[in-house]
């Protein structure tokens, strides 16, 4: 038993690990467990070396064919990802290490998290983060939960323009709770406003809506924000990170828990994950947060440390009572974040947000210039539109996966009646050629 | 150290972006847009590069400091898994949400596919999700299943509590209790597991699950495991096993073949991916066949030619966990690892695993209170109550350590045992490495005795020493507002 | 003069006429190290007799404050949200957290005196 991987001992070190033990073999270490419960059976095939294990995972990720043009968001997104992103979260340091419970010797981790939570409050304008949660959808429920906590009431109402996974995760949360979920369906692309009116009385918890929405819609919660706090109830947003280069923040609005996906900070879209979910609130509602928070001390020597603070919220203290169960998060992939909006700056967020749109309102131009192609109108949008086809987006969306290109997120298996509706997305990294080669396929596969 | 933010310079720029090749659009209207840009750092990229690796070298880590973190299966990474993972990087997800899109992911939803079969042969379960990103994740989910499976047969609303022993991870209570129920816990007996006749009193038909660590976090197996399950069964409630010491065990016992009905599994604890300073992991949930019409979706399925395909909002699912199919690339780096070690390389994975712990065990019990003296799985539990004789507590014997270049151990944990000292060598680590740091421990003991304040004033050769917790939670300074 | 009772969970209950005030004792607070947070009720909320009345947090732990009678909270300490040290500094006099309107002075039978609570001490 000494030619597996990763297991050191020589037969000799083993024997004397035993006779210091006092047992004569490996197998008697085991005895503690009932002859009649060991596994009667283990079918795994025998291992491989190291090189033959690479060569089996290339072959696998090659089955999932050649490089796409990808147009397509539904809450990931295709960006740019500076080099020094993947040196600097690649260090051993920062990746091997384990939650930061000993702060002398986790400092790294623990400035870094403040840091990150440092970026995420400025980019929101809220006023508190806590260290990540695990994604878009989970920091969704998450934030649905914590204004279940905050209002001691039992419903929550959802825009249908929120991204529909995130509806469903949240859905899934609250599965077995006594929780009423009311979605209200969308009006041109955006919120149903009087919809929302007739519903919001003292009985909600909060609202949940979407900016830039599912249909790629901005939109202004000034005005909703003041209605929902008229009646003691909390406005979350789930924002776009990447949009708030540009676009007015949560704060501005006067949201009080922001939410959303961190993927598009410096995390490979890497078939779904992992990315990070990042939530912040208006600090009065600190104690209420879930997960991981990093604070600002100081040792006996009056040096600056980070520790992990407020943990009697968490878990491991409170048990039942705590506000979340989560306990591990996606730490590495909010340091990406960080390294991602540190890496491009201040002006440089500014400008990707704002390439972004340039791309998108190309490609929207040029793509109602196709005979029958008309956009959805209803309101202003970031790097995402909703645009209309003269036949169902699905059969279209399907033709041009054949040529290499993802056209976007068809809208009829998430919204009745919107078979020829078809979501494009635009970011920075899709260039003036696969965008005109887009419309031009585009263009052919609606006129067959 | 100074902030990312303090060496921040008005107008400096970090990396180029590239130059638009397409015409400036039209400004959007302006209470659309933000008053002023967000004031993120201004470095340039070599200040960035120098700031987060002097940032680094503040960590301890496992590829620079024995790791021997109780609970917490602190592995070797091996440096392969990583390479594999990234070949993954460029799929986008929502491919194989789309009409004809799966043809496009056969590798991606294939690798999933049999992760899930190798898992379930793994643990004796009937299938496995790999969607729950955390073990945390993957308990919400298990007992959101468990929940489901009660309601499909008319007993939502009689169903009411999860029983949990006292040793438990405090993950197992939150997650029953977000998931809906009340919690009944069941204190630990003199042989350290769940007291047998506390339990069969504690157990109602009321009772929906049972949350069990196996073995558990005193690192004991609990030979009345089977008695456990078919008490529980007797009662309708099904067994749920929290996975976090699966490595201890694989090829030795199935937890399937004992009664659990429901299982995750923490992929960045047995599996070898890493923890990355606190996330991601990965939490895939594996069930019996009962459960199998409740897993989460979009459930990936296999056709008679073998091609993979996503089932999607099918009636009776507990519905969406994550927004896609859980953290991939850790899915993958655990892919690799399994093929990697195979059927003999796991079985010894947890022989010396084992073999690890009762070594540390044995070496150090004649200098630390070992409240429970047997063998030992994969971890062992100690209390420095010997030492708190001479004023030293458990966190003092930690922070020591961290003076002698060792990650501490998991103290306090588990709750029921007093200044608890709680050592999961892991199987990567040498008998060098071992017997190296069974010497420090036992320089941590002599020094309780003889010089306690040199451990009272520990850490000393870190950036920081002991901080104040205390002003942390006080003042609550959680960012710095440019 | 006011006269205090005590619990098994050492709460004390400072009791003048048909209210008394709520707060912990110099024990407990010495038990739980530095408090960091006290969160209180709102005021109007009725409780029955060792319900949860309030909970307190130190750095490691999180604990409920039970209800020494029952009753209906009249007023709160507000001062604890900005200094819940004062718990550490004064729990049995400045650190009062809860004032209560009491409902059943009958209950008071289930309470220890100032004597008996410090002989429950010894017996600790």
């Amino acid at each position: 038993m000494n030619d597996s991987h990763y297991c050191p001992h020589t037969p000799e070190e083993i024997q004397e690990m035993l006779s210091a033990i006092g047992v004569a073999s490996v197998e008697e270490l085991f005895s503690p467990i009932p002859s009649e419960l060991r596994a009667k059976t283990f079918n795994l095939p025998p291992g491989l070396s190291e090189f033959e294990t690479f060569d089996k995972m290339k072959s696998i990720a090659a089955d999932n064919g050649g490089g796409m043009s990808a147009f397509v968001g539904g809450g990931f997104y295709d960006h740019i990802i500076p080099a020094a992103v993947d040196h600097l979260s690649g260090r051993a340091e920062f990746y091997t290490a384990y939650t930061p419970y000993q702060p002398e010797c986790s400092q790294g981790t623990l400035q870094a998290l403040f840091e990150y939570q440092t970026a995420i409050c400025r980019l929101t304008g809220m006023g508190v983060s806590n260290a990540s949660l695990y994604d878009g959808g989970t920091a969704c429920a998450e934030a649905a939960m914590m204004a279940l906590r905050i209002t001691g009431r039992n419903k929550i109402i959802v825009d249908g323009c929120v991204n529909p996974f995130s509806r469903q995760v949240l859905k899934t949360y609250l599965y077995n709770l006594d929780v009423e979920v009311v979605e209200i369906a969308p009006l041109d692309g955006l919120l149903n406003r009087e919809e929302l009116a007739g519903m919001l009385d003292e009985s909600v918890a909060a609202v949940l809506v979407q900016n830039p929405n599912f249909f790629g819609c901005v939109d202004d919660f000034t005005a909703l924000a003041q209605q929902v706090h008229a009646l003691d109830a909390l406005l979350i947003a789930s924002v776009y990170p990447i949009s708030l280069g540009l676009l007015a923040t949560p704060g501005e609005m006067g949201v009080d828990i922001t939410v959303g996906d961190g993927q598009s900070l410096g995390n490979p879209l890497s078939f779904g994950g992992p990315s990070f979910g990042f939530i912040a609130a208006k600090k009065a509602h600190i104690r209420n947060m879930p997960g991981r928070i990093i604070g600002e001390t100081v040792d006996k020597q009056g040096r600056r440390g980070f520790v992990l603070t407020l943990q009697a919220r968490e878990q491991h203290i409170k048990r039942h009572k705590a506000t979340s169960n989560i306990c591990s998060n996606q730490g590495l992939c909010a340091l990406r974040g960080l390294i991602f909006l540190s890496a491009i700056g201040r002006q440089g967020l500014v400008d990707m947000a704002r390439m972004n749109r340039d791309k998108a309102e190309y490609a929207k131009a040029q793509l109602v210039s196709i005979p029958g192609v008309t956009v959805l109108q209803s309101a202003a949008t970031f790097n995402e539109f909703t645009i209309f086809l003269p036949k169902p987006a699905d059969g279209v969306v399907a033709e041009l996966l054949k040529k290499d290109i993802i056209a976007g997120v068809p809208l009829g298996q998430y919204y009745q009646g919107s078979e020829n509706c078809l979501v494009v997305t635009v970011t920075e990294k899709r260039s003036r050629k696969e965008i005109d080669r887009l419309v031009r396929e585009l263009e052919v596969a609606v006129c067959n | 150290m100074q902030l990312i933010y303090e060496q921040s310079v008005n107008g400096r720029r970090g990396v180029r972006l590239p130059v638009s090749d397409v015409p400036a659009a039209a400004e959007l209207p302006e209470n659309l847009l933000r008053r002023q840009s967000a004031a993120l750092p201004e470095v340039s990229e070599l200040d960035l590069v120098r700031h987060f690796t002097n940032l680094s070298r503040r960590n301890y880590s496992l590829d620079t400091n024995f790791y021997p973190l109780g609970s917490c299966t602190m592995k070797y990474n091996a440096k392969v898994l990583e390479n594999a993972a990234a070949l993954f990087a460029p799929f986008h997800p929502m491919t194989a949400l789309l009409p004809g899109g799966v043809e496009f992911c056969q590798g991606s939803l294939g690798m999933l596919y049999d992760l899930g079969q190798m898992l379930a042969d793994i643990t004796g379960m009937d299938e496995v999700t790999t969607q729950p990103l955390a073990g945390a994740h993957g308990e919400m989910t298990g007992i959101l299943l468990i929940a489901a499976y009660h309601a499909a047969r008319g007993n939502k609303s009689k169903k009411k509590y999860v029983v949990v022993p006292d040793s438990s991870h405090g993950t197992n209570p939150a997650s029953a209790s977000i998931a809906g129920y009340e919690i009944i816990t069941v204190p630990t007996a003199s042989y350290g597991d769940m007291d047998i006749e506390l339990f069969k009193k504690a157990m109602n038909d009321e009772v929906a699950a049972v949350m069990m660590t196996c073995p558990n976090t005193l690192g004991l197996f609990n030979p009345h495991i089977k008695e456990i399950s078919d008490i529980a069964h007797s009662h309708d409630a099904l067994m749920y096993y929290d996975g976090a010491n699966l490595n201890a065990i694989m090829g030795k016992v199935k937890p399937g073949d004992v009664g659990f009905d429901v299982i995750h599994v923490n992929l960045h604890k047995t599996f070898g991916t890493p923890h990355g300073g606190g996330g991601p992991g990965a939490g895939p949930v594996g069930v019996k066949r009962e459960l199998i019409p409740f897993l989460p979706q979009p459930r990936i399925v296999m056709n008679d030619a073998g091609q993979f395909l996503l089932e999607d909002q099918k009636a009776g699912s507990i519905g969406r966990t994550a927004n896609f199919f859980g953290n991939f690339s850790v899915m993958a780096k655990a892919y690799a690892y399994i093929i990697m070690l195979g059927r003999e390389g796991l079985i010894q994975v947890s022989e010396q695993a084992v073999l690890n712990a009762n070594y540390i065990k044995e070496r150090l019990k004649a200098y630390y209170d070992l409240p429970y003296d047997m063998t030992c799985m994969h971890e062992c539990v100690f209390s420095a109550s010997k030492q708190l004789e001479h004023g030293v507590h458990a966190i003092d014997v930690a922070k020591f350590l961290i003076d002698k270049g060792y990650h501490p151990p998991t103290v306090y944990f588990p709750l029921i045992v007093k200044e608890a000292i709680m050592i999961e060598p892991t199987e990567t680590e040498s008998k060098a490495t071992l017997d190296a740091f069974i010497d420090v421990m036992i320089e941590a003991a002599m020094t309780a005795e003889t010089n306690p304040q040199l451990l009272h004033d520990a850490p000393v050769t870190t950036p920081v020493g002991r901080l104040d917790e205390t002003k942390a939670a006080r003042e609550q300074n959680v960012c710095c507002i440019g | 003069m006011a006269e205090m009772y005590f619990t098994k969970e050492h709460e004390w209950i400072k009791v003048t006429g048909a209210t008394g005030k709520v707060g912990i004792s110099e024990h407990a607070a010495h038990e739980l190290g530095d408090i960091t947070f006290v969160e209180l009720p709102k005021i109007g909320k009725t409780v029955k007799q060792f319900d949860v009345l309030a909970a307190i947090e130190s750095v490691k732990a999180a604990s409920d404050i039970f209800a020494p009678l029952s009753g209906k909270v009249l007023a709160v300490n507000e001062d604890l949200d900005t200094t819940p040290e004062t718990v550490n500094e004064s729990a049995e006099e400045k650190a009062w957290m809860v004032e209560l309107e009491i409902s059943d002075s009958a209950e008071l039978k289930n309470l220890m005196t100032q004597d008996q609570y410090n002989e429950f001490l010894k017996t600790l």
